[in-house]
């Protein structure tokens, strides 16, 4: 029974595949891959609206006051209203823009963001697009957007947004190294760049209570968090949000656009959320596995999605906690601290995996990341030592 | 048509021209490295054309020598970009036929 | 192997192409060059070759493209280049053409059809790369890092000294 609920996504579209049974090969693979893409559009687009609100309403609840609760019960009907309102805003485009240019960008970043959505593994046999490189496809993809965040703040024909592109493309490009260098320990360890062989990885469970999930592992749990904050920093999330920062720059390389334009902009940064989180729940947190043997009669899918939103609440937590850091800092942070620590994530996981993976292994991996943060955090030293203060008083 | 390695050698070699073309006839000196990068591209596209269609089973030179030519031009991209930058920042201007200091 | 996905994708690609040696603006021309770019990969794709493929999107499109079009911002005096063609760069282009078409046209050896092939897993590559190919992967690894000192280098401001 629960393995049918299990499979009931598979079984729909299955029945929905079963009236073109004897058409010739290709009408079967495009017709499998249009309902994945109708039906991974109609779950996000769905996500994406429920988000906007709740996110509102977190943050609002974070700052002790009530989010929009106006539109329908508990302000539950806001993306209709924000959607309506976006769709009759006046499309208003600058006479000197680069009128294709700008008419592009803000599809290349929606289209670049969902494309990355579709090899995550959302339950079993579940992955819309399973193949061999999906990882590789995945950041492929991703770094697409930095070449339509450019032809965004380019097309505008506006400094501001000029500027905005650029910090928004030097940030980006930054963070991509340590987002792609964390992966490679999970990689390494499985021994295949698959997000279904990485999910298949982290089955089973030691005493029936601890989960296999990487992040489980000292090499894991730094790798994650890693990956969770060079995920903030590429979504464009406050503390990093400066590409769109409000008070400095109006809204970046997003500034010349109304209306239609600027919520596809929105869509696709939260689609570009999903993702990213899609891909730390695959990569560190086990995929679509429940936690201890006992729970698993629940829907896999229903574990993925547990988790998923588990990570976006920390996503909305951050933004309704930490303050912006400056463009330098951001810079700093990357380059001096999070690549050095990347790094020593893959020879943490190839001591553990050489020590034997238990808890031989586990303690050496883990004073491998130990010493490496230690000697960092001395290096990076960046409190400031002031001189003994001496006062002068008039005599 | 049903794709033989013959026309895939086509398509080659037109974007190798194209890439020539390019590199011959703008006077950018950003455009020309433009037209080097096409040109390297359809020599890999070459490669792995004759790899795929050559007797099986293999071992995957073609893909290799393909994965190794994407790395070495994009070193050479950052490099020539590189120079352009700084050749900019003497001369003002990009345009090749204006680099003739050392003729003569 | 499907042809109609072949024509597609190589009208795709010519045409990017083309418009990327034709277009005088130059940003126009960059944003072509990563859409042949993107044509090239998906023959990769095509061609049975997905790593590469994706490995191609990930450095031109992802990197390559996005230094030009830095580098079209940085060195802004002319964003657009004369109208003038240059005819005898485009004689030799025709001419190499036309003689390499010939001598792919004349060659009958090469009109075979693709013969069934098991498909090249990325565990595979990653083998054949650590056991025949390691020495060339050691020594693109010093070029890379040969290239990006040297990049830093030649940008680098000269400061001012005391």
């Amino acid at each position: 029974m629960s393995s049918s609920l299990d499979q009931i996504f598979i079984r729909i579209k299955q029945l929905l595949l079963a009236p073109l049974a004897g058409a010739p090969d290709w009408v079967m693979q495009i017709a499998s891959a249009l309902i994945n893409i109708f039906a991974l559009l109609g779950v996000f687009l769905t996500l994406f609206a429920i988000i906007s609100v709740l996110e509102r309403k977190i943050l609002g609840r974070m700052q002790n006051r009530y989010g929009p609760n106006r539109v329908g019960p508990f302000g539950l009907f806001q993306p209709v209203a924000d959607g309506i309102k976006m769709l009759i805003k006046e499309d208003i485009v600058p006479a000197r823009a680069d009128k294709v240019v700008h008419f592009l960008a803000p599809i290349l970043i929606a289209a670049t963001a969902i494309l990355a959505l579709g090899v995550i593994p959302y339950g079993r046999n579940m992955t819309p697009f399973a193949i061999d490189g999906g990882i590789l496809f995945f950041f492929a993809v991703g770094s697409t957007t930095e070449l339509a965040v450019f032809m965004a703040g380019w097309g505008s024909n506006n400094k501001f947004s000029m500027l905005g592109a650029m910090r928004a493309i030097a940030q980006m490009i930054s963070y991509e190294l340590p987002l792609i260098i964390t992966t490679f320990p999970v990689v390494m360890v499985v021994g295949a760049l698959s997000p279904d062989a990485i999910v298949a990885a982290q089955n089973g469970d030691s005493f029936g209570v601890l989960p296999h999930w990487f992040v489980t592992t000292p090499w894991g749990a730094a790798a994650f968090i890693l990956f969770f904050v060079s995920g903030l920093v590429e979504s464009n999330r406050t503390p990093f949000d400066v590409p769109e920062g409000e008070s400095e720059i109006v809204a970046g390389h997003m500034t010349e656009y109304s209306g239609f334009k600027y919520a596809t902009f929105f869509m696709a940064e939260y689609i570009g959320m999903f993702a990213i989180s899609g891909l730390a729940v695959t990569l560190f947190l086990g995929g679509w596995h429940a936690p201890i043997r006992g729970l698993e009669f629940i829907p896999s899918y229903v574990w993925f999605f547990v988790k998923l939103s588990i990570l976006l609440f920390i996503y909305i937590w951050a933004r309704g906690t930490l303050p912006r850091t400056r463009i330098d800092q951001i810079m700093n942070f990357a380059w001096k601290f999070m690549l050095p620590m990347a790094f020593t994530c893959i020879i943490a996981a190839a001591v553990w995996h050489y020590a034997g993976r238990g808890v031989a292994g586990w303690f050496w991996s883990l004073a491998v990341l130990g010493v490496v943060y230690i000697a960092l955090s001395i290096l990076l030293d960046t409190r400031k030592r002031f001189a003994t203060r001496t006062y002068r008083f008039a005599e | 048509m049903i794709p033989t390695l013959q026309l895939f050698l086509v398509v080659s070699v037109t974007l190798f021209s194209i890439g020539l073309l390019a590199a011959l006839s703008r006077r950018h000196a950003i455009f020309i490295l433009i037209g080097i990068e096409l040109m390297l591209a359809a020599a890999s596209l070459n490669f792995i054309a004759f790899w795929r269609f050559g007797p099986q089973p293999r071992p995957p030179t073609g893909v290799m020598i393909a994965i190794f030519s994407i790395a070495i031009a994009a070193a050479e991209a950052v490099v020539g970009l590189a120079m352009v930058i700084a050749v900019y920042r003497h001369y003002r201007t990009t345009n090749v036929d204006q680099f003739d200091r050392l003729k003569g | 192997m499907n042809s109609a996905a072949f024509v597609v994708i190589a009208i795709l690609t010519l045409a990017a192409s083309l418009a990327a040696a034709s277009l005088p603006k130059l940003i126009h021309a960059a944003l072509s060059f990563a859409v042949a770019f993107i044509g090239i990969a998906a023959f990769f794709f095509l061609l049975g070759a997905e790593f590469v493929g994706l490995v191609q999107v990930f450095v031109y499109v992802g990197a390559v493209a996005v230094l030009i079009v830095f580098t079209i911002l940085l060195t802004r005096r002319d964003v657009q280049d004369t109208g003038k063609l240059n005819w005898g760069g485009a004689i030799i282009a025709i001419a190499v053409f036309g003689g390499l078409l010939w001598a792919i046209l004349k060659t009958s050896a090469l009109s075979i059809a693709a013969p069934q092939i098991e498909a090249l897993t990325v565990k595979r590559i990653g083998g054949v790369l650590m056991t025949d190919y390691v020495w060339p992967l050691q020594c693109v690894g010093l070029l890379l890092t040969a290239a990006l000192i040297g990049a830093l280098i030649l940008v680098m401001e000269d400061r001012n000294e005391g």
